[in-house]
């Protein structure tokens, strides 16, 4: 029996959720790959975000592989990490910035 | 960082008998994999065939300046394999009577056989509209005796082709060795002072990227485009092309493909790009590599696994292109490495 959650060799077999909604799958992927195409933004600009944003929502089927799509663009470990600073940043920040409803009610309750 | 080939270290896959082993075990035996032949098949590609010649790659021998860590050749200062005078006379013979457009002469550092320049110098008067020479840069600046190399190459009008894994120095040196990066930039710089690389200049400088660790080439065009703002940004360099190349699992990239537990994943991750479009194209169908000793093979990949041709001409010695054209090319899993996503081969990608 499986004893973990999570298989990296799973993340191979991500295509084959289309196999039970063929429509609705086939309609994600293609979204999926047009979103990474290059656009206004470059496709190794999209990779970073895409790499910042796996480790915000702690997916790590997607770290691994944006992890792997950066190497592959010759995104340097600096970059990422830099990249991965601005996810905290935001995380951190989102947190904090909450404090102003703490302070808030606190003034009001307690002023 | 290698400071010894595997040859010299005594290590099992200094063999290629035990390398094509594992390249045919596990995941392809115990059919986890399709190997190489049946996928090929899948698509009517097997057998592969030799098409017209039109590169002849020359590897003038195995000794190298330097050890770097995904070297297929197993190159190295301890490599004794270097082609004699005589056997340079015999390719001369097969430069002459060939129909190939281009030359492309490799190594080891090739700079580093004593009878190079004699033999570029005759290969020169051959009048081959592409003679290619597979320079590693840092050869430039080891010693004051090659120091003169690129006004070398300008006088005989050869076609620079040469390694450059990052456009950083951590990147670079990682793979290649300390320093390497420094008199990298520094053989560039000297080169572009003599018009190579420069924009519009026939003088031809072309850059080979080939990935630092166990994952695949990105996008050719994206990481020329890349390599050329950072190169001219901190360095002011120009360079004319870039070639995207994949590590093949031999040799020493495969020992550290097994070392980092990382083979398996890159045997998935290479049949899983296979593209079959860069099947028609692999450059197996249109090369002929010669070793230090005059044999022919498929490919550079091909020597180093010591795979030979499937055909009666095998040798410079008995070199006959109507035998050797619709040869069938002697394949294993390696390939895998040359038909995945774009393709790779010397020349970059294929599709």
């Amino acid at each position: 029996m499986q004893k973990t959650y999570y298989d990296p060799a799973d993340l191979k077999k991500f295509g084959k959720i289309s196999e039970w909604n063929e429509e609705l799958g086939s309609k994600f992927f293609d979204y999926y790959n047009s979103v990474f195409k290059e656009g206004a933004l470059s496709e190794r600009e999209k990779s970073l975000i895409a790499l910042a944003v796996s480790h915000t929502i702690q997916c790590p089927y997607c770290i691994d592989a944006y992890t792997g799509d950066s190497l592959k663009r010759g995104i340097t470990k600096e970059e990422m990490m830099e990249a991965l600073h601005v996810a905290s940043a935001i995380r951190g920040g989102a947190t904090l910035v909450h404090g102003v409803q703490m302070m808030n009610k606190v003034n009001k309750l307690d002023g | 960082m290698a400071t010894k080939s595997l040859q010299k270290l005594g290590s099992d896959l200094a063999q290629s008998n035990k390398q094509l082993k594992i390249l045919s075990n596990g995941i392809f035996k115990n059919g986890e994999l399709p190997t190489f032949k049946d996928k090929i098949s899948e698509t009517n590609q097997f057998p592969l065939k030799a098409k017209k010649l039109e590169i002849l790659q020359i590897n003038v021998g195995y000794m190298c300046n330097q050890v770097c860590d995904h070297c297929h050749v197993d190159a190295g200062p301890d490599r004794k394999e270097i082609m004699t005078r005589d056997t340079m006379k015999q390719c001369l013979e097969v430069i002459k009577k060939s129909g190939a457009h281009t030359l492309d002469l490799t190594g080891g550092a090739p700079e580093m056989n004593p009878d190079f320049r004699w033999f570029v110098e005759e290969a020169a008067k051959v009048g081959i509209k592409d003679f290619i020479v597979r320079s590693n840069l840092t050869i430039i600046r080891a010693n004051k005796k090659y120091y003169d190399l690129p006004e070398f190459f300008k006088k005989h009008n050869v076609h620079v082709v040469s390694s450059m894994p990052h456009w950083t120095k951590g990147k670079t040196d990682k793979q290649r060795g300390d320093g390497v990066f420094d008199k990298s930039i520094k053989a560039l710089q000297e080169l572009n002072a003599i018009g190579y690389g420069m924009p519009g200049s026939n003088l031809k400088l072309d850059l080979v990227y080939n990935p630092s660790g166990a994952f695949l080439p990105g996008d050719q065009a994206a990481m020329q485009k890349d390599f050329k703002k950072a190169l001219m940004d901190d360095f002011g360099i120009e360079f004319h092309n870039l070639f995207a190349i994949t590590n093949l699992p031999i040799a020493r990239f495969l020992d550290y493909l097994i070392a980092s537990e990382n083979y398996e994943d890159y045997m998935y991750s290479l049949v899983e790009a296979y593209n079959p479009a860069a099947v028609s194209n692999v450059m197996c169908t249109n090369t002929l590599s010669i070793s230090w000793d005059g044999y022919l093979f498929d490919c550079d990949f091909n020597q180093m696994l010591e795979l030979p041709v499937n055909s009666k001409s095998r040798h410079i010695s008995d070199f006959n292109e109507e035998l050797l054209e619709g040869r069938d090319i002697v394949i294993s899993q390696h390939c895998y490495g040359c038909t995945a996503g774009a393709g790779s081969s010397c020349q970059g990608n294929v599709t």
